[in-house]
């Protein structure tokens, strides 16, 4: 027997500018959230980010209270008042002959700030309808799918043998499949059924959120569930599992309450890069015509209306574009100061 | 080694075979989704249903139909589209790929290029404002969708710009073949392949920085310098060199991907009619074998070439290899 003799972890990391006395006798958590904190710009970024989800979810009092337009039926022979006219909403054709249509351009007022779509809808309040439904999905995906790994994880990594094989096997199967290309067989089936689809209780209907939401969420499973299963083998073998195994711990506590909390960082470090890849899923499948449907939005629909207009009113295409980058940008630099704060590079030698 | 290889490829065979079924049930037993209402049209008699599936073979038990399915697919080769009875399936995958192929390499030439010349300058000037600029421009990079890119892309290079002496050269959406004029596909390709590579960029400038940054206090590196190596020789001959294992790996994978079917953005915004624009125009329709051909193309390509990634570095890298 070698003799039993208690080793100090030989390191510790230390974010930029922090002291070992600045760490000692803080829980990760804590020192985490101090981190994070002190990160201004990864701060700036979330609070951006927040600022789009608000205004988002406020495109009701926006198309009722300040445009007073209407973001989903269409107003091809309506008018609106600018500077005091009344135009039409869209707009016959110059040249003389007159030939074709033209929506409405940016009005710079509140009634069709950027203009009208093709259908005569205001452009703004659809961004912002949209953008509630790209968040939606994207957010809601991501937590779906970061959940479905988890649980699929947590039961490969701790009762590893067959278990493990089949559920990394059915993995390594999904991730065979390009991400888009699988988004696009799973909705294309769905959507071969006009009325939706009846299994036993359960009614899918096409046009609900909840399809794009469980497509783009089952799609992006083997991405989160590899590092995770990683992760929960090697807590599976430290010491503090076996410890609790000595104290007749059963497998639910083990995986509960010593194995899990040990995980949830990487989930929590992989969150926000998630979020912003299902925004650009979902913005990528909507474009495609197979995500949000007309005549709800999302910012990847608005694109697609606008690129019919793409010469004549740019806007329609450019102002959902830069939505979507302002979102996905945001998270990433977000998602950067999360994995510093909870895994910062620097290495520093401590004890011996 | 030779074992290695058996065994990998024996792997290969049956993940490709899993990948089919997987892709077969998606299309074809799905409960509900039921393929011959979609062939009969609107309002379709009893007898036009059952006629339509026998003659498809959907009456048959699902094994049996797998089983034809393949055949048509890769052995007889005379799979045809549900929409349009002319359009046979696998000469179409066939001769949109050499499209599909032009936009990637193309694309992945300029990002290997111009990622390394960025993560690079990025760690050269580490701790002046180039640094943070340059990753900044490369989280942008990766923080934009291509299709909204290509967009501006076309908005400005074909309409706004076109007229100026930036960019009248550039010619209309669509393709050329290289047998046919090599200077004309240059230039219909050359706004996709900036397009395209952007991402890529800005994903593989910030892997080489981080890898790069990562690994110059290890004792190799302090070795070189030491021994007195010029900087830019410690940072070319030996830190580069170590950088670049994770990176071809990356870059095998990420291949795979878009020829595999990722480039299909890319191919619709700019109109080549490569395998992503045959999927994309099959979607309108909904056209299930046509879409599920070249699902399965796509994942066919990807699975092979990861094999044949480990394959290439077991042979370069003996620690990879099992015993």
């Amino acid at each position: 027997m070698a003799e039993f003799a208690y080793e100090p972890e030989p390191e510790v990391r230390l974010a930029a500018g922090e002291q070992i006395q600045d760490i000692a006798g803080k829980s990760p958590w804590r020192l985490a959230g101090r981190r994070l904190l002190r990160n201004r710009i990864a701060i700036g970024s979330l609070v951006l980010f927040v600022l789009i989800v608000a205004v988002s979810f406020a495109a009701p009092l926006y198309a009722h209270h300040l445009a007073h337009t209407d973001a989903f039926n269409s107003n091809v022979s309506g008018t609106t008042v600018v500077n005091g006219k009344r135009v039409d909403v869209i707009q016959q054709g110059s040249g003389k002959l007159g030939l074709g249509e033209t929506p409405i351009g940016a009005t710079w007022h509140w009634n069709y700030l950027f203009g009208a779509d093709a259908q005569g809808r205001d452009v703004m309040a659809r961004v912002l309808y949209g953008g509630r439904a790209s968040l939606e999905i994207g957010i809601g995906s991501a937590l779906i799918c970061c959940a479905i790994a988890l649980v699929l994880a947590m039961i490969a990594g701790f009762f590893r043998g067959w278990t493990d094989s089949i559920l990394s096997r059915l993995m390594d199967l999904i991730w065979a499949f390009p991400v888009y290309l699988l988004a696009i067989a799973l909705a294309t089936v769905l959507l071969t059924k006009e009325n939706g689809l009846q299994w036993g209780p359960i009614h899918v209907d096409p046009s609900s959120l909840w399809v794009p939401t469980m497509i783009i969420a089952v799609v992006y499973v083997p991405y989160v569930y590899r590092p995770v299963r990683g992760q929960v083998l090697s807590a599976r073998e430290k010491e503090y599992v076996e410890a609790a195994i000595s104290q007749g711990a059963s497998n639910l506590r083990l995986m509960f309450s010593e194995i899990l909390p040990n995980v949830l960082s990487t989930v929590i470090v992989l969150l926000p890069l998630m979020i912003a890849t299902t925004v650009l899923t979902e913005a990528a499948l909507s474009f495609l015509g197979i995500g949000v449907k007309d005549p709800k939005a999302s910012w990847g629909t608005i694109i697609n209306d606008g690129q019919g207009l793409l010469y004549t009113r740019p806007l329609v295409a450019i102002v959902p574009g830069i939505m979507i980058v302002l979102t996905v940008l945001s998270l990433n630099v977000l998602g950067d100061g999360v994995r510093d704060a909870l895994d910062p590079r620097a290495k520093v030698r401590v004890g011996k | 080694m030779g074992a290695f290889i058996i065994r990998r490829l024996i792997g290969l065979v049956v993940v490709l075979f899993f990948i089919s079924v997987l892709t077969f049930l998606i299309f074809f037993a799905t409960p509900g989704v039921d393929p011959s209402r979609q062939l009969a049209g609107r309002n379709p008699s009893h007898d036009t249903v059952l006629a339509i599936k026998h003659e498809f073979g959907l009456d048959r038990p699902l094994p049996i139909r797998y089983a034809l399915m393949m055949k048509r697919l890769f052995i007889s080769r005379d799979l045809v589209s549900y929409g349009n009875q002319a359009l046979k399936v696998v000469p179409a995958i066939t001769s949109a790929t050499p499209v599909t192929f032009s936009l990637v390499i193309g694309a992945a030439v300029l990002w290997v290029f111009f990622s390394i010349l960025l993560g690079l300058l990025a760690v050269v000037f580490k701790g002046t404002v180039i640094d943070p600029l340059l990753m900044i421009l490369a989280l942008i990079g990766i923080s934009m969708p291509v299709f909204w890119l290509g967009e501006m892309a076309n908005l400005l290079t074909q309409d706004r710009l076109h007229n100026t002496f930036l960019f009248s050269w550039v010619p209309p959406l669509g393709y050329t073949p290289l047998t046919q004029n090599p200077w004309q596909w240059f230039l219909h390709l050359l706004i996709p392949w900036i397009t395209l590579s952007v991402l890529y960029v800005g994903f593989y400038a910030r892997v080489l920085r981080g890898n790069l940054l990562d690994i110059q206090s290890e004792d190799y590196v302090r070795t070189a310098r030491a021994k007195g190596l010029s900087p830019r020789r410690v940072l070319l001959k030996h830190m580069l060199r170590t950088s670049l294992i994770t990176f071809v790996s990356l870059f095998g994978l990420d291949f795979g991907v878009l020829v595999g079917g990722g480039a299909l953005l890319t191919e619709v915004v700019f109109g080549l009619p490569g395998v992503g624009k045959l999927t994309y125009d099959s979607l309108v329709n909904l056209d299930l074998p046509v879409i599920m051909a070249t699902v399965l193309y796509g994942a066919f390509f990807i699975t092979i070439m990861s094999a044949l990634v480990d394959i290439l570095y077991a042979r370069l890298d003996p620690r990879i290899r099992p015993a």
